[in-house]
């Protein structure tokens, strides 16, 4: 037994089960993370063999082809030459194809096979293959390729045991490398012909099941209304699981601030702890739930192979905007949290669509701006009725999500327009079968994107919510101070500082004050202003006093105003973290501050001049 | 004929994948796939805009192919 671990690369179409595969061979034991200068999830397994025998394996991304046309495929073709940076060559490739599909997944083992290293093949759902009556003759299979060949049922417990022991054996004997040139790249074609007339017998093209379920899926009026069902489902979910929990999470941090204040001396120790770290706490952790249950649906919707049929019936749409049929999911995500929404971006592999999604990701009015909409509406807007059926307060909010759709819309066109790369980008996109989603694929899945979230992003979020609270706290107010101790504070004179750029459109130093803890959270504008106005913090107190000392039209410019506002820092924290720049934070900020800033003028001028 | 001017439903034979321009990505992508002389492909669905993208069954697999994708497929009536 060496003292080194075996390398081995997990390589195939994308589609084939590789990732269940995965899961099955190494179980909970990996390690996610971000290959070297790129965000793009690099993931590591390693597992015992019965030989005693440490394996070590790394799933690399699929690939359709050697010639890579988007990023995670040149990894893939990167890592097995030995051509990546900061990543050995493995020692041996696994090659999965799926059963059920040789004809496609066959020219990318040939392609893997030209490399000339010692490969192992797995054909993979042999389960399915033979339920649909497709019959392979392996031995002859393998002597024609010259490679080992084992069957896997990556969904059944065991599926993978002829695998795990052909890889705890000797090394196969690696095929001739061949050189990799247009002639013998059409050449590949031909062979795989060759190989299925030989070794493979199928009865019928496509599952009877598939050709079934696309009738509903993909027709043209019965598709968008399955997809609209869908879509309903999820978001019924969101609120009814995920938001009670939210609530929970920031409610118990502030009772367990609350209860551990009683034991420390009055002070800024104290107000650290309540305020800032337990408030800090629950609002980061308070994300967790919302995030979880979405990514439940969207794993479950992946998995189960729907998600390409929604990008398809949307693309169309998508498209006319500068984005494609990817970003539907990420983007009705970030109804309810942006955070989600763009780490969903992750399924678009092409870079430039990606990062468009991303950048229009934060307009779409998601579940913190609710608060700050129904106090607004609450305190300004009648209860009126419009044409007898509408009601104003409704229509209003209508309005707003309407704003924030149309703006994402504008935004989408204009990148369009104005980005260097203006080349065709192609969606061939491949459907793949339906499946019945593993429980165990979507938990780990699931985990997975829970730790990214809390390792990676709890600790800015806290650090910028504990400074915000230091912000709102220091310096302390005066012995005898009448007004409300944020008024001395930094943020105080910040707000009294900010009312001068903010006066165009309408916001009073109040409103202004407010705006520097909503950057931390939306809903914490309603808190911060119902602490300047020094009344409690429900909105029976607040409106009355607001609509007191504002006017309609200020109003109607603080609403727009967080329609499109650059908001909140964990959104901005997650594009740094997905898109590892800060040059697209920056960007994101700043359009979106001018077109805040833009709008919300239009809406004060017009709304006075109205009134 | 094209593939986009395939009736939904019918079969058809590749010829060949033509290039859109030099250097054509796009065009060398679909010749991966496997759109290549001999192979059999059907227009499964049309997405509900302007029927675009096409789904198009080739072999086992189906591809959402846009249209201006799929026009690059030559392609001719499977003789019945």
């Amino acid at each position: 037994m060496s003292a080194d671990a075996l390398r081995i690369a997990l390589v195939g179409n994308p589609n084939c089960g590789k990732t269940a595969l995965f899961n099955l061979l190494t179980g909970g034991r990996q390690k996610v993370a971000n290959y070297a200068g790129v965000t793009i999830e690099r993931k590591e397994g390693r597992f015992l063999a019965p030989s005693g025998r440490l394996l070590q394996i790394l799933d690399l991304p699929g690939a359709y082809s050697f010639d890579a046309v988007s990023p995670d495929e040149q990894i893939t073709r990167d890592v097995l030459l030995g051509n990546y940076p900061g990543e050995a060559a493995p020692d041996l490739i696994v090659c999965v194809a799926d059963a059920t599909n040789l004809r496609l997944h066959l020219r990318f083992v040939l392609e893997v096979r030209r490399l000339g290293r010692p490969v192992v093949l797995a054909l993979n759902m042999m389960d399915a293959a033979r339920r649909r009556g497709i019959e392979i003759d392996v031995p002859e299979l393998s002597r024609r390729l010259g490679l080992p060949v084992v069957e896997t049922i990556a969904v059944k417990r065991g599926g993978a045991q002829a695998l795990v022991e052909r890889v705890d054996g000797e090394l196969p004997v690696p095929a001739p490398a061949q050189a990799d040139d247009a002639a013998s790249r059409a050449d590949l074609h031909a062979q795989v012909r060759e190989l299925l007339a030989a070794t493979v017998r199928m009865p019928r093209r496509t599952a009877e099941l598939d050709d079934a379920f696309d009738r509903w899926a993909l027709h043209p009026v019965f598709g968008l209304v399955i997809l609209a069902l869908v879509m309903f489902l999820v978001f019924q979910a969101v609120y009814s699981l995920g938001k009670p929990m939210t609530d929970l999470i920031s409610d118990g941090f502030g009772w367990m601030g609350a209860h551990l204040a009683v034991w420390l001396p009055q002070g800024p120790l104290r107000g650290l702890l309540t305020d800032g770290i337990f408030t800090g706490l629950g609002t980061v952790l308070g994300f967790l739930p919302e995030i979880l249950v979405l990514f439940l649906f969207i794993l479950t919707l992946e998995e189960s192979g729907y998600l390409p049929r929604a990008a398809f019936l949307l693309d169309r749409l998508m498209v006319s905007v500068g984005l494609t049929g990817r970003s539907f999911i990420p983007l009705l995500s970030s109804f309810a949290c942006a955070i989600p929404g763009i780490m969903g971006t992750r399924s678009i592999t092409d870079p430039r669509d990606r990062l468009a999604t991303i950048l229009v990701a934060p307009l779409m009015t998601c579940s913190a701006r609710l608060p700050v909409y129904a106090l607004l509406i609450g305190a300004f807007i009648p209860a009126h009725s419009v044409v007898g059926v509408f009601n104003l307060q409704g229509l209003v909010l209508f309005a707003l999500y309407a704003a924030g759709i149309l703006g994402a819309m504008a935004v989408g066109w204009v990148m369009k327009r104005i980005r260097r790369d203006q080349g065709e980008h192609a969606l061939l996109m491949e459907l793949p079968s339906y499946r019945l989603p593993k429980a165990r694929d979507v938990g780990i899945g699931l985990y997975e994107r829970g730790m990214i979230f809390l390792k990676r992003l709890t600790g800015v979020i806290l650090a910028l919510t504990v400074l915000m609270w230091a912000l709102s706290t220091f310096p302390a107010p005066p012995l005898g101070a009448t007004e409300p101790a944020i008024d001395y504070s930094f943020a105080g004179h910040l707000g009294h500082w900010l009312a001068h750029p903010f006066s165009p459109i309408g916001f009073n130093w109040q409103m202004s004050l407010a705006l520097i803890p909503a950057f931390a959270a939306r809903e914490t504008a309603v808190a911060a202003l119902a602490t300047v106005y020094a009344v409690g913090g429900d909105a029976g107190q607040l409106a009355p006093a607001l609509a007191a000392h504002v006017s309609l039209a200020s109003a109607l410019s603080l609403l727009v105003w967080f329609a499109y506002a650059p908001q909140c820092m964990s959104t901005l924290a997650v594009i740094k973290r997905e898109t590892g720049t800060w040059r697209n934070v920056v960007v994101s900020f700043g359009y979106q501050f001018v077109m805040a800033y833009a709008a919300s003028f239009l809406v004060y001028h017009a709304a006075r001049t109205l009134a | 004929m094209r593939l986009t001017d395939l009736p939904k439903g019918a079969l058809a034979v590749v010829d060949r994948v033509d290039d859109a321009h030099a250097d054509d990505a796009i065009a060398q992508r679909l010749r991966d796939l496997g759109f290549v002389d001999g192979e059999a492909v059907r227009v499964v669905a049309c997405a509900p805009l302007g029927a675009d993208p096409l789904l198009i069954q080739i072999g086992f697999t189906r591809f959402a192919l846009r249209r201006a994708e799929a026009a690059r497929v030559s392609v001719h009536p499977e003789a019945a």
